[in-house]
């Protein structure tokens, strides 16, 4: 909707600038970047605990028949080695995973390293509170997110695909625009292309309300005011399964969107997303 | 104008890279931090004051339901009542009640009994599924008869957790004890358990009775239970928190 962006001021006879991103999309995108980062280092520490995912209501390290991934490390102590098993196969993580070196420079036996976690050293008492409390922020926030693209429109104008971006020529048009980094330049860039589209809407509306429904399910208290939501996953333990699955993906999105503002102008994405105003036209 | 930009989108990462050990340790962050634990206890008594735990089939029961904490008090008083089969154990319960009782396992027995076949969340994140039963904690406390004042249940066990009993009464470092608000003392699944899966207690699941608190995670459960205190403030017990993880940093409600 190139034409209901307003100009605010001419530069050049044939640029503009226009404002991009309402007050209300650039405070939740923050917002919830800050609680993105904090869930998922805060997670990795919670994770170290218990290293150890299962499928179904219960499972320990005395009920191990529905384990599905475990990480750890194996000797010799002198010179460990950490691994990930997922569904019966073995990686070795040495370095990462299980085994990794502590900010003194000695041997640390934790799932994930220092300085993927917060705090950096174990401590789930720390972990999880500050897990819960940026959990209320980033459903709070969320949630005002939605209502207003709900009711503005911008839902369908700007994160959902459009119809006519389905067809297969656009699909595979936008894959070819994406790997020969040819980002949209003047009004093309105004509107999110196909791809965009469905990295944002998975993510807003697929795995953020996945690893929020699921975290509620590991909750025995809310399990006994809504039972529908253990029921929903097939159990505690599937719930806590289907938290780091999903977790993974918001991890894997932010890598790749943090890659594309980089490769498609990072000072002109991110100055847009914290003044709302973007320079089109022109080169641009 | 660009170059402020870049710094203010640099500083969030740099912060959160070198700052948040230091942020976690910050008394003003910890009191908004600890605001989401309040937030969580209305939020759930608000939607599910009187939901009631999923109850399990039998075949769903965990074949090995794991021990965890202490695996058997080492103080001489609880060494010696196991010596005797409990016969000379009671059930103490004191504080703001009309009556204090002293209970024995038979009396506690003869009471009616509630059968539950539960899941046990660890806050670590493992979980198990076991059949307890024992009498419901509402008609003790009712026998007792609550005083005025009264806001919390409180439970003090046999055990002293990671390591040597310290000289200090109700304020001893090491003596696992828990609390509980009254929502959750009358709720009618929280019972105290002197068997699990039909068979009485044993050590490691912490014989001879223990709290079963159903909608909180496994180090609400607490075992080796000698007497129960009905009190206005967690003030007087322990670190002040309300229990032994609670004085170690861990949520005091455990719903989550």
């Amino acid at each position: 909707m190139a034409t209901a962006a307003p100009t605010l001021a001419p530069l050049r006879p044939d640029s503009r600038v226009v404002l991009r991103h309402h007050w209300l999309v650039r405070l939740t995108h923050w917002l919830n970047a800050i609680a993105i980062i904090i869930l998922l280092m805060t997670g990795l520490n919670i994770f170290g605990a218990h290293p150890r995912l299962y499928w179904g209501d219960a499972g320990s390290v005395d009920q191990r028949e529905q384990l599905w991934l475990e990480t750890g490390a194996s000797p010799p102590w002198r010179n460990p080695t950490g691994w990930i098993e997922i569904a019966g196969t073995r990686f070795d993580t040495t370095g990462f995973i299980g085994v990794s070196q502590s900010p003194k420079g000695t041997t640390s036996f934790v799932a994930f390293p220092h300085w993927a976690t917060l705090p950096s050293g174990r401590d789930l008492a720390t972990a999880r509170t500050w897990h819960f409390f940026f959990a209320w922020v980033i459903i709070l926030n969320g949630l005002a997110w939605l209502l207003y693209g709900l009711f503005s429109g911008r839902l369908w104008r700007e994160i959902l695909p459009k119809r006519r971006q389905l067809t297969r020529a656009h699909l595979w048009t936008d894959i070819v625009e994406h790997a020969k980094l040819n980002f949209p330049k003047g009004e093309a860039a105004l509107s999110y292309e196909v791809l965009q589209r469905f990295a944002y809407a998975g993510v807003t509306l697929v795995l953020i309300p996945t690893v929020i429904l699921t975290g509620l399910a590991m909750s025995p208290g809310m399990d006994a005011a809504w039972p529908w939501l253990d029921a929903l996953w097939g159990g505690r333990q599937s719930a806590r399964s289907v938290h780091f699955i999903a977790m993974s993906g918001i991890a894997g999105f932010l890598l790749l969107h943090l890659v594309l503002v980089v490769l498609s102008g990072p000072i002109r994405q991110i100055g847009a997303m914290i003044t709302g105003r973007m320079t089109i036209g022109g080169d641009k | 104008m660009i170059h402020r930009r870049q710094l203010l989108t640099a500083l969030p990462a740099g912060l959160l890279l070198t700052g948040c050990d230091a942020l976690t340790r910050n008394p003003t962050a910890k009191a908004v931090i600890g605001a989401g634990e309040q937030a969580t206890y209305r939020w759930q008594r608000l939607v599910g004051r009187d939901g009631l735990a999923r109850e399990f089939a039998a075949s769903d029961i965990s074949p090995t339901f794991k021990v965890n904490g202490t695996h058997e008090p080492t103080n001489p008083e609880w060494q010696q009542l196991a010596a005797g089969q409990f016969a000379d154990w009671r059930l103490k319960v004191t504080g703001l009640v009309q009556r204090e009782l002293a209970l024995t396992l038979p009396q506690l027995s003869a009471l009616p009994q509630r059968t539950q076949i539960t899941r046990h969340d660890c806050v670590e994140g493992w979980s198990a599924i076991g059949q307890w039963t024992g009498p419901q904690l509402a008609p003790i406390l009712k026998a007792a008869g609550l005083r005025d004042g009264a806001r919390y249940i409180v439970f003090l066990c046999a055990d002293d957790y990671g390591g040597e009993a310290s000289k200090g009464g109700l304020q001893s470092s090491s003596r696992y004890y828990e609390s509980i608000d009254l929502v959750d003392a009358f709720h009618p699944q929280t019972i105290l358990a002197h068997s699990l899966n039909n068979q009485p207690l044993s050590t490691g699941n912490g014989a001879p009775l223990r709290l079963r608190v159903e909608r909180q995670l496994g180090y609400k459960q607490a075992k080796y239970l000698m007497q129960i205190v009905v009190a206005d403030s967690l003030a007087p017990f322990g670190g002040g928190k309300g229990g032994y993880w609670p004085d170690r940093g861990y949520e005091w409600y455990a719903g989550t």
